[in-house]
């Protein structure tokens, strides 16, 4: 970026247009983003490319990123966990300060973040992108310790494996539950996809075994490709058991694996329980979330509608008709960074449209698509009418295998975006 | 939502920011939807995919290919349910935007 001359900067100072935050009077405008996943650390990257002298830090706990998009073909043993893990070094190299800290405090009115190990950062704009926390409190017996032996594995890492192993343990003939939670969640169509993998990998390797799904609800993203494509390649071996049918889990006991709904209980040989999840918790902690445990934005700029100075992305932002995605995530990332780039520079940010595109794997060759156009309409971000929806109900095989193709290489794609 | 109005108050101060950002720097953005593109096109030509590149390319192909698929005309499996939610002119914008954007090495 040029510097400007003396004279632009005085014919420039006489606009009202020049009112800025105060800390840019100290030369460098300071943006802080807390949480590294697919909506931090491209928003981070989009920061730095948008205003090249603007200090951007990042602050993110773990050194390496795991990511959960994939993570089911690591848990039906298609994947190892090695091909979701990302680190920062590419960020580093564009002069983005990454902090490896916990971000345990934020104070809006005096714009500073606090970290666990001490430092306090001053910021002109705040970008929070910290994804899900489970509520430990939601779903009775489902604690910290429960996620032992009932594993949630909807934080991709040691949970994925870990679930992987109980899988491979049980012997054929056994009983898989997976408990899916009420809306809203990260990944609306994550719980289906892994059902439909673990059953793959079931019907490949213990086909004497079953696989029930217990939804504390009546409908899901894509349920009438994945209905269709669990009734050809899965007949028998999976069971999905709606709301209305009994299906929501009330409470759990862990010392026996046992799912507990208001008609019956399920012992299971390998449980998955997706508990029900709320914004991380640095998003309560900044006053960002509300009783709802989500956080909600203006749609334009990704603005806390709570805390002024602090913008929300991610899975933990309510984002109106747009899913918790990754895909998501990303695009509302680069929206939020051209946003904060604006206000930075007292520009008027535009009003934006967002596409989402989620892809879900029935086998490995068989993949289906939702995708989605999003506006500001009435303060929410809203469905563009006409546009977006799910693959075609009735598609040759080729369509399906070219969708999972696709899949995997948007992964490829958004991870080498992110972090390379 | 911009900021408090403590914050506007210390703001009259700050004269000396324009030194910071030279003007149009940020120009103005990219145009509504041209950044969800790339979460699936790849921005750089050492990605394995089939999903073909699309910055610095003519913004009339961008243009045909988008009309293409919005009519249906071209089949695919997810351009024709995106590119439906787009009109002419954002699909001009976008193509323009994309055009000036370099692919990264």
């Amino acid at each position: 970026m040029m510097r400007l001359t003396r004279r632009a900067f005085l014919s420039g100072s006489t606009s009202a247009g020049l009112l800025a935050a105060p800390a840019l009077a100290q030369g460098r405008a300071r943006v802080v983003v807390v949480g590294g996943g697919f909506a931090g650390a491209i928003c981070a990257r989009e920061l730095q490319r948008a205003m090249p002298r603007a200090a951007v830090t990042l602050i993110e706990a773990n050194p390496i990123f795991t990511a959960c998009p994939f993570s089911n073909s690591v848990i039906a043993g298609l994947r190892t966990i090695g091909e979701q893990r990302f680190g920062y070094d590419a960020l580093r190299a564009e002069d983005i300060a990454i902090v490896h800290d916990q971000a345990r405090a934020v104070d809006p009115q005096s714009r500073l973040v606090s970290l666990s190990g001490g430092s306090v950062l001053g910021y002109d704009r705040l970008v929070l992108a910290p994804g899900i926390d489970i509520r430990w409190d939601a779903l009775p017996g489902y604690d910290e310790a429960a996620a032992e032996p009932m594993p949630h594995a909807w934080k991709a890492g040691e949970q994925t494996t870990l679930l992987r192993r109980r899988l491979v343990a049980m012997p054929d003939g056994g009983t898989v539950v997976i408990s899916a939670p009420a809306n809203p969640f990260r990944c609306p169509p994550g719980p289906y996809e892994r059902a439909s993998l673990i059953a793959y990998y079931l019907k490949t390797t213990k086909p004497r075994s079953k696989l029930i799904v217990l939804d504390a609800k009546d409908s899901f993203s894509k349920q009438r490709l994945f209905q269709a494509a669990w009734q050809r390649l899965y007949p028998g071996l999976l069971e999905w058991v709606s709301l209305s049918n009994g299906g929501k889990v009330t409470s759990v006991d862990p010392a026996s694996r046992t799912l507990v709904t208001d008609f019956a209980s399920y012992k299971a040989d390998v449980a998955n329980v997706i508990p029900p999840q709320r914004a991380g918790h640095i998003a309560e902690l900044a006053g960002v979330s509300d009783a709802t445990g989500w956080c909600p934005i203006d749609p334009i700029t990704f603005e806390s509608r709570l805390q002024p100075g602090v913008h929300v992305i991610g899975d933990a932002a309510i984002a109106g008709a747009m899913p918790k995605s990754a895909f998501a995530a990303n695009t509302q990332a680069k929206v939020c960074a051209a946003a904060v780039a604006a206000l930075l520079n007292d520009e008027p940010p535009s009003p934006p449209k967002l596409i989402n595109t989620c892809y879900s794997l029935v086998a490995p060759d068989y993949g289906i698509s939702i995708a989605g156009v999003y506006h500001p309409v009435n303060g929410q971000l809203a469905d563009v009418q006409g546009a977006g929806g799910i693959s075609p109900a009735e598609a040759a095989p080729d369509f399906r295998a070219l969708e999972a193709s696709y899949a995997a290489a948007w992964f490829r794609t958004i991870t080498a975006q992110t972090f390379s | 939502m911009i900021g408090s109005p403590a914050a506007a108050a210390s703001r009259v101060g700050a004269l000396v920011l324009p030194l910071v950002f030279s003007a149009g720097a940020l120009a103005a953005g990219p145009p509504p939807g041209a950044t969800s593109c790339l979460g699936c096109h790849p921005t750089s030509a050492t990605v394995n995919t089939p999903v073909p590149r699309i910055l610095d390319r003519k913004p009339d192909e961008i243009v045909a290919a988008m009309l293409a698929f919005r009519s249906g005309e071209r089949p695919s499996t997810v351009m024709g349910r995106i590119a439906k939610g787009f009109s002419d002119d954002e699909i001009r914008a976008i193509a323009v935007w994309l055009a000036e954007q370099p692919e990264k090495q």
